[in-house]
């Protein structure tokens, strides 16, 4: 397999994360497009990494998932303390620091 | 050729439930199909040799990330999210800027091709039956070159942990 299909598997997957990021209301399914985006990086990392033989990139590929889970972590104990205030997980209705 | 067949189909996989997981208004099957699209790309991973990232990422983003985003989607009340799902004008807003990066990533990497001396991007990978062992290979580059990296990562899990168990806890003097 020459590395431009891994290229564009992982471009059709960042893209579609990012019309999730940008279209849902639901702050949960934007996390869950954000790890869509990520996972994407990790594809470009590993097909990277197979093509150089050389094995930094899934070492780096191992970074980003251990960020992905921290972030996920944190995220989800922001949107719970959240709900636990206002009721609401949907984006347009956070709008507390908006003036 | 048993290689091409493997990736097109984890690929087509991949793509399409990532496509319906943005487009499904229930979170919890947008959570399913994030659990296909992640299978699908640790498939992709294994198509690549790199079986040490494969068996991490079910473990850890199919086992354990998953997990919790559906343990909170249970947590949350989801039938007010239900109704109203969409922002109706930012469904043109989004995909006029996937298409625009679309376009403009692919005529880049078209361009790039043509350049003297960028022959790598068409280059064929090593074969696969020569490559080093790739869990041993890993261990000794991430014990190696990457042990601050390393150090620093379980120093962030930590303080990721911390504050997760902070904001998520009931104040009780309240």
């Amino acid at each position: 397999m020459p590395p431009a299909h891994y290229l564009f598997l992982s471009l059709a997957l960042f893209l579609i994360g990012a019309i999730g990021v940008i279209t849902r209301r639901n702050v949960i399914v934007v996390l869950m497009s954000i790890e869509l985006i990520l996972n994407a990086v990790n594809i470009n990392l590993v097909a990277f990494s197979r093509i150089f033989g050389d094995v930094s990139g899934q070492v780096f590929a191992l970074f980003i998932i251990a960020d992905a889970a921290a972030e996920a972590a944190v995220g989800l104990g922001i949107i719970i303390a959240f709900f636990r205030n206002r009721e609401t997980v949907l984006a347009d209705e956070m709008d507390l620091l908006k003036w | 050729m048993l290689d091409s067949i493997a990736f097109y189909f984890f690929a087509g996989v991949a793509v399409l439930s990532a496509a319906l997981m943005v487009t499904r208004r229930n979170a919890v099957h947008s959570a399913v199909l994030l659990v296909t699209t992640l299978l699908a790309t640790a498939g992709i991973f294994l198509q690549l040799r790199a079986e040490f990232i494969f068996i991490t990422q079910i473990i850890l983003y199919v086992g354990g990330i998953m997990v919790l985003f559906i343990f909170v989607i249970m947590l949350v009340r989801l039938d007010i999210a239900l109704h109203h799902i969409r922002f109706r004008l930012q469904r043109w807003v989004a995909l006029f800027v996937a298409l625009a990066l679309g376009v403009e990533i692919t005529v880049v990497f078209l361009f790039a091709r043509r350049l003297p001396g960028q022959g790598l991007l068409i280059q064929e990978p090593a074969p696969a039956d020569k490559l080093p062992p790739n869990t041993e290979e890993l261990a000794r580059s991430l014990f190696s070159s990457y042990l601050l990296p390393f150090e620093i990562a379980s120093v962030l899990l930590l303080v990721a942990m911390v504050g997760a168990v902070v904001m998520a806890k009931k104040r009780i003097d309240q």
